[in-house]
């Protein structure tokens, strides 16, 4: 089994399709057709990733996206007709790892959720510094003085590649396809999103950032500039 | 008025100061500009004042005419008053002096000093003179001597006066106004002059003159010329308020029609007059915002009828992608398979997969053009270096170019390739240039050239193919337009990527130019400003290429940002200067941003 993912759309043609792809790939699929149950549904099947439609009845995508981020850390991936910016930045704002525009390739969804179920393979115990946080690899975990922060599988992972090594300035694009499996360049936006919300969660001011730093017209360091 | 005036510009900020180099101005001159500045832009101002010197004029000049007329009139009153009483006057003195004969000198003496004084008025108080005078050529010498009274010269009666008395020789008086000293002043006097005969005996002809002070009258006209002068004052501020007043109530509603004016202009639409009354102005006001809400209306319509439409068109977009999704899913599932299946129909699955990849890229090249009518599209830039987005590009088509079996080199120029554009967008450009360039190569070598200078960074794909005619170069970058309407519809690409292409250099203010020869080939160059917005003036490439044919009169079409076309002879495109146009003519293209060229 390669894990179970909830497919929420309210298209069933498009849905049925995808639960095609997807068990042809190996996948356990599940599926909610109407934003309103998603929640319940995601409850009742804990699922290991979750496709979304960013348009749903009932509830907005972006909605539910936030509703089960704040539950869970479950890697997300939004499904979105729109690559108007303010709509991509909004959905990744609420908390979606990810995102495909439609119309996509099915390798290339297939290739997105396997990258963000990847993580799953057993790292090698590992213990991390950057500035005073502490990083349990293995364990998953990022403590401040001892106190847990949580973080998603994702903000995990990008400031795990950035720790690893503190001394390289990461550009956009090899973020892109460290963390996220981007084998082309992609949307940069991406990075800059879930860089703002990992600094929110690690960062004593995310207005003056200690742990993730901004190299100018290049890209993110961890720690010290 | 300079005050207010600077404190604005102050206000304005730095703007205003670049506009005005007001500070280094001496006050005085700019208390100078600043007062014709007003006088230029305010008609009230004007009235008031052309009001105002209009009025002191009329008021001059009737002030003073009527103070003429009215002084006339007060001596001539007063003469005439002086005459009769006179006249009197002078039946009792002769009267009184007839000498009864043989009387003593003495005695006339004493008689005509009694009479004399009796003339007089008290001394304290004197409301006339008397001057008795041995008359103009009276040789005799008399016992009775020369007399005035007191605080009058006697030798201030002017000679003209006394020849007139002398030779009249009636009974009639003269009279004569004239200016003398009376005591120790200058007033002016009526004196009225008869001649009185004594009689041989006693001396003969003497003149007798009966001075009138006219102070009275003086002070009289004096009060007249100050009530004149302030009562002149007094019409001249209340025409000048009046004019304020008149051209405040007519000019203020104007004022306010040229802010609303400029306030809708600016966009505002929602802004209106304020009206006031029945009045012409009103009727001024409510024709102004009857106009300005139905400009409205109008605007709101057509920006209603084109979100509308713009909303359909990206609904449609949209609606369009989830199914073609499912299409597309279905049909990779299909096209993994294909080789499981019979022929005719692994076939079908083949082209319903590369039919699938062109509807995509056509519904998502019609969302962008839809995105550009609608004035939506939006830079975001960032400093690139060119050279690596071309490098990016080229290593993308290399698949492509390989099929083609078309060799396609960078040649990179002097300069620093780097500019801030949005990458996205150039990307496409090259993308599509290059990619364009290889499907009608014919195999032979692309170059593609990239290079710099202060300004601006430029890229030209050159290709050795087929070439483009003169009639096509004005089309190329036309929405749908193909070459060669027979072939091409085996190649790829919806129709739009020039047309795209175009519009997102212009995004950039840039440039992108063809140039184009049958069976020579085609030079594309895009040249972009390496700040947004900044004026492109010189490319860093030249359109037309060395090796294309020189002087078989070719011309060039050069598209400029602003859709300007400029038109221009091959030998004028060897240089750099390609845009500036300055030895070409000039003209307003019609369609896309090109214009059609003929030797």
């Amino acid at each position: 089994m390669k894990g179970r993912v909830l497919v929420v759309d309210d298209d069933t043609a498009l849905a049925e399709m995808l639960g095609i792809v997807l068990r042809g790939e190996g996948f356990d699929t599940s599926f909610c057709g109407d934003g309103a149950q998603a929640l319940e549904v995601f409850r009742g099947t804990r699922p290991d990733l979750v496709l979304l439609d960013v348009m749903l009845p009932g509830r907005d995508g972006i909605e539910v996206c936030r509703q089960i981020r704040a539950e869970s850390g479950v890697p997300i991936v939004m499904l979105t007709a729109k690559t108007d910016t303010v709509d991509v930045v909004l959905g990744l704002e609420s908390g979606a790892d990810d995102y495909v525009v439609k119309p996509f390739k099915p390798k290339e969804l297939v290739a997105r959720v396997r990258a963000r179920l990847r993580r799953t393979d057993e790292p090698a115990p590992e213990a991390l510094e950057v500035g005073d946080l502490t990083i349990d690899v293995a364990g998953h975990s990022v403590r401040r003085d001892g106190q847990v922060i949580g973080l998603t599988p994702l903000e995990f992972d990008l400031l795990v590649a950035l720790a690893r090594k503190p001394w390289q300035v990461f550009t956009r694009e090899v973020l892109l396809e460290q963390v996220w499996g981007y084998r082309h360049a992609a949307d940069t936006r991406l990075v800059n999103v879930h860089v703002q919300r990992l600094r929110s969660k690690v960062e004593r001011d995310p207005e003056r950032p200690e742990i993730v730093v901004t190299v100018r017209g290049v890209g993110y360091k961890a720690g010290p500039a | 008025m300079a005050a207010p005036s600077r404190s604005l510009h102050e206000l304005a900020g730095p703007l205003a100061r670049r506009a005005v180099p007001s500070r280094l101005r001496h006050p005085l001159q700019l208390a100078r500009t600043s007062v014709l500045g007003r006088w230029r832009r305010s008609i009230q101002l004007r009235v008031v004042s052309a009001t105002v010197v209009l009025g002191v004029i009329v008021v001059l000049v009737v002030g003073q005419l009527l103070l003429q007329r009215i002084t006339a009139g007060v001596v001539a009153s007063r003469q005439e008053q002086v005459i009769a009483q006179s006249h009197e006057d002078f039946i009792n003195t002769r009267n009184g002096i007839v000498t009864p004969s043989g009387e003593a000198n003495r005695d006339i003496y004493t008689r005509v000093h009694d009479i004399i004084n009796s003339l007089a008025a008290p001394a304290d108080r004197p409301t006339r003179y008397v001057i008795l005078e041995r008359a103009l050529g009276n040789t005799s010498v008399g016992d009775v001597p020369d007399y005035s009274s007191a605080g009058i010269d006697r030798m201030a009666i002017p000679d003209e006066l006394r020849q007139a008395v002398v030779h009249n020789r009636g009974e009639r008086q003269e009279a004569q106004v004239f200016t003398t000293e009376l005591d120790g002043r200058s007033v002016p006097v009526i004196a009225v002059g008869g001649l009185l005969d004594l009689g041989s005996a006693a001396g003969g002809r003497y003149e007798l003159y009966l001075v009138y002070s006219l102070q009275r009258e003086v002070q009289v006209v004096d009060v007249v010329r100050r009530t004149f002068i302030f009562g002149g004052i007094a019409l001249v501020l209340l025409v000048g308020a009046v004019a304020w007043v008149v051209t405040r109530q007519v000019v203020a509603p104007v004022a306010q029609a040229a802010r609303t004016a400029e306030q809708l202009a600016s966009g505002r639409l929602d802004r209106r007059m304020r009206v006031r009354g029945d009045d012409e102005l009103a009727r001024l006001g409510r024709a102004f915002n009857e106009m300005a809400a139905s400009l409205e209306r109008q605007i709101h319509r057509l920006e209603e009828l084109s979100r509308v439409q713009r909303r359909f068109v990206s609904d449609v977009s949209h609606e369009l992608r989830t199914p073609l999704t499912t299409l597309r899913m279905a049909g990779e599932v299909m096209y993994e398979a294909r080789h499981t299946f019979e022929p005719a129909l692994g076939r079908s699955a083949e082209l319903l997969q590369a039919q699938l990849d062109r509807f995509e890229a056509l519904l998502a090249d019609l969302l962008e053009v839809s995105r550009f009518d609608a004035g939506a599209a939006v830079l975001e830039t960032e400093a690139v270096d060119l050279c690596e987005l071309v490098e990016q590009v080229m290593e993308d088509l290399r698949p492509l170019a390989e099929r083609r079996g078309t060799p396609v080199e960078l040649i990179v120029g002097p300069g620093s390739t780097v500019a801030d554009v949005d990458p996205r967008r150039v990307e496409r450009i090259v993308r599509n240039l290059v990619g364009n360039a290889i499907e009608h190569s014919e195999s032979e070598p692309v170059q593609v050239r990239i290079a710099g200078d202060e300004g601006a960074v430029a890229v030209a794909v050159r290709d050795h193919g087929v070439g483009l005619r003169q009639a096509d170069l004005s089309m190329v970058f036309n929405r749908f337009w193909r070459a060669d309407p027979a072939r091409a519809r085996t190649t790829g690409g919806t129709g739009l990527g020039l047309a795209i292409a175009l519009e997102d250099a212009h995004l950039h203010g840039g440039w992108l130019q063809v140039w184009g020869e049958p069976r020579q080939g085609a030079n594309f160059r895009l040249t972009l400003p390496r700040r947004v917005g900044a004026p492109l003036t010189v490319s860093p490439l030249p359109l037309v290429p060395w090796d294309a044919g020189r002087g078989k009169g070719a011309v060039a079409v050069v598209t400029t940002s602003d859709g300007t076309a400029v038109v221009t002879s091959l030998a004028e495109f060897t240089g750099d200067h390609a845009g500036d146009g300055s030895a070409a003519g000039r003209r307003r293209s019609t369609g896309a941003g090109t214009v059609e060229a003929r030797p």
